[in-house]
């Protein structure tokens, strides 16, 4: 009886755990650099378990949100807690998240075997024997320098030393950045299996919008220092329509929170806050949206917004600043 | 019930142990080799050098030099050696500097410049941590291994003291002495590694730590080592040779009459034609009424000296790894 309740709170542990953790939470999140902002007001709360995609212009202030996540920068406002409530940057949170920069640095004189080695010293946990293997199966070489691998292979490497940390939380900034289409696939797959297999929860930054697509079910855009969007793929897509009609009619439209107006020639295309079930307006179309539209909406309106509210983690009710129009 | 809701953090976290110190001492020395083994082809270059000079030293010394006042002496002893060895003793000087340029400012100047910081910084290790194990062990490998250098350098210079031709105190000989050349060599590490963290880059942290470290060194000879205690006063012509002597004046009839510089006295021993007598000119005054004053540190303040020296040059390098570490953990990427 006793065992059989300890199982279960257990499991309900872990069930609490995994679901309903934050992997990076932030309160009124803000950095500064000299006079300018890099981020500022980021209120966020991102839930574990998820592949979650970091998406915006260069200098939206994505890779300053990560670093502050993973402690390598300090607030200049606000907070951020990583891993269900560690501050960023402690002991804790540096043992459970493994980062992968920008570029990713490696020591370049060192071997590939001297890498593995220094970052299990480095490191409470470390698989060498699951690193040695991916290493060998990407074909390459142990004793090779870090410094003379190609590009592909040693964005392959950060991510194999990073994994064999058994993270619960990997954080890459622009992986892909510097890879050819082949190299981003393998790249990419090794992220997804890690995500499906260990659990691990992922947050990547990206400004190229395709390959995210594929890839998460957690969307976080910002721009211009600021939080525009959060939420789950699923949830975002399901909450927004594509209306099409007559561009005369657009500018009366004003049932529903418009995002984005798009006009070509007679019809006008707007991206509304609704879902499958609102009416349509005669006269008027609705269509789903794809991630790279809904995203692209987005990004050409900094100014709107779709976030969950203070209570986070759940679906709440979207709010929306004031759209502007930009025609083509 | 309470349990279920807890946000939860995870048992393994509970009982979180850091990652256990000693395993940055293969980290460091996989990082650093290259610059200890350049530390220590200089110093071991170097001693290689004093060893077998020092012999030649010790022999010609212990042949020629029965007494040391003898003509024999002079020419086989010291007309041989001297300028070698005065030589060396300028060019010992660098070694601390080289020390701290080299193996101390690109620590953390390289790993900011390329990029590697948001490697290392962000392992499990922990960043403070990392950068405070890499610098104790850095540090304390380099002022061991200037230690042991300078016993070497003491020994080969020896003979030379022996014979009075270099006085302890001596600006160019007491720095490289057994403590002092240790803390300085600390200072210059601990420097480097503050300009590296501050610079962020690896040239311009070379060479700010060397002109760092040579105001610093010019300064202490110059000016603030014959403070370290109070210099004593003397009126005895008969000071020994191994004192060092700060500064000298005259008096007459107790008051102050010039210094041992200037026209003053250059007029004084012209009245006196002190400068034809067999007299130094302190003797030649004397006898014509003045008292000659000395303020100087004795020979046997030498130990005290060098511990007053390595002691806060410990302290200063404290200091500035304290200031290192406090700026890698505020540090703002």
């Amino acid at each position: 009886m006793n065992m059989n309740m300890n199982m279960n709170m257990n499991m309900n542990m872990n069930m609490n755990m995994n679901m309903n953790m934050n992997i990076i939470e932030t309160s009124g999140l803000g950095k500064r650099y000299g006079s300018t902002w890099a981020l500022r007001e980021c209120s966020l709360a991102v839930p574990a378990g998820h592949v979650a995609a970091l998406i915006g212009p260069n200098g939206a202030g994505k890779t300053t949100l990560l670093n502050l996540a993973v402690g390598l920068a300090a607030p200049t406002a606000g907070g951020v807690t990583v891993l269900g409530g560690w501050p960023a940057g402690s002991l804790a949170a540096l043992d459970g998240i493994a980062f992968v920069a920008q570029d990713t640095p490696l020591y370049r004189n060192l071997s590939v075997a001297d890498m593995l080695h220094l970052t299990r010293n480095l490191n409470r946990r470390f698989d060498q024997a699951s690193a040695e293997a991916r290493l060998a199966e990407l074909g390459i070489p142990p004793k090779r320098k870090a410094g003379k691998l190609s590009g592909g292979q040693q964005a392959q490497l950060a991510l194999t030393l990073a994994l064999a940390r058994r993270p619960r939380l990997l954080v890459l900034d622009e992986p892909m950045a510097m890879l050819d289409p082949i190299a981003r696939h393998d790249f990419m797959a090794t992220v997804l299996t890690a995500a499906a297999d260990d659990g691990v929860s992922v947050v990547l930054s990206s400004h190229v919008l395709a390959e995210l697509e594929r890839v998460a079910d957690y969307l976080i855009m910002m721009s211009r220092g600021r939080v525009q969007v959060a939420g789950e793929v699923d949830e975002l897509l399901a909450s927004h329509r594509v209306l099409t009609g007559p561009a005369g009619e657009a500018d009366r439209y004003a049932e529903r929170p418009v995002v984005h107006v798009r006009r070509g020639g007679a019809q006008a295309h707007l991206l509304v806050r609704a879902s499958a079930d609102d009416p349509v307006p005669p006269g008027w179309e609705a269509h789903p949206v794809g991630l790279e539209e809904l995203a692209l909406a987005y990004l050409r309106e900094p100014g709107a917004a779709a976030l969950p509210g203070p209570a986070r983690g759940r679906t709440l009710p979207l709010e929306t600043g004031q759209p502007s129009e930009v025609t083509q | 019930m309470t349990a279920l809701t807890t946000p939860a953090r995870p048992e393994e976290d509970a009982g979180l142990r850091p990652v256990p110190w000693r395993r940055m001492a293969w980290v460091t020395w996989r990082q650093h080799r290259a610059a200890l083994a350049g530390v220590a082809a200089l110093l071991g270059a170097l001693a290689v050098y004093l060893w077998l000079t020092g012999l030649q030293i010790h022999h010609a010394y212990a042949t020629a030099c029965h007494p040391a006042s003898s003509l024999a002496c002079n020419i086989n002893f010291a007309g041989r050696y001297a300028i070698s060895v005065n030589i060396l003793r300028v060019l010992l000087q660098a070694v601390p500097a080289l020390v701290g340029a080299f193996a101390g400012a690109p620590v953390l100047a390289r790993e900011l410049e390329t990029g590697t910081f948001r490697f290392a910084w962000t392992q499990g290790f922990g960043r403070w941590r990392w950068t405070l194990a890499k610098l104790v062990l850095l540090s304390v490998v380099v002022a061991a291994a200037a230690a042991v250098f300078s016993v070497l350098f003491s020994w080969y210079l020896q003979p030379f003291s022996a014979a009075g031709y270099s006085i302890p105190f001596a600006t160019d000989v007491f720095d490289l002495r057994e403590v002092a050349f240790a803390g300085w060599t600390l200072a210059a590490f601990a420097i480097g590694a503050l300009a590296g963290m501050l610079i962020r880059r690896t040239v311009p942290a070379i060479g700010a730590t060397l002109a760092v470290y040579a105001g610093l060194a010019l300064a202490t000879a110059l000016w603030l080592r014959q403070h370290y205690l109070t210099p004593l006063l003397t009126t005895k012509l008969n000071l020994p040779a191994s004192a060092w002597i700060i500064n000298q004046w005259y008096t007459r009839d107790g008051k102050f009459a010039f210094p041992a510089r200037g026209s003053q006295i250059i007029n004084a021993l012209q009245q006196y034609s002190c400068n034809s007598s067999q007299l130094s000119p302190p003797q030649c005054l004397t006898q014509h009424g003045y008292t000659w004053w000395a303020s100087y540190q004795p020979g046997s303040r030498f130990w005290p000296f060098q511990w007053i020296e390595g002691g806060w040059l410990l302290a200063l390098s404290v200091l500035l790894i304290a200031a290192t570490l406090w700026l890698v953990r505020r540090r703002a990427t």
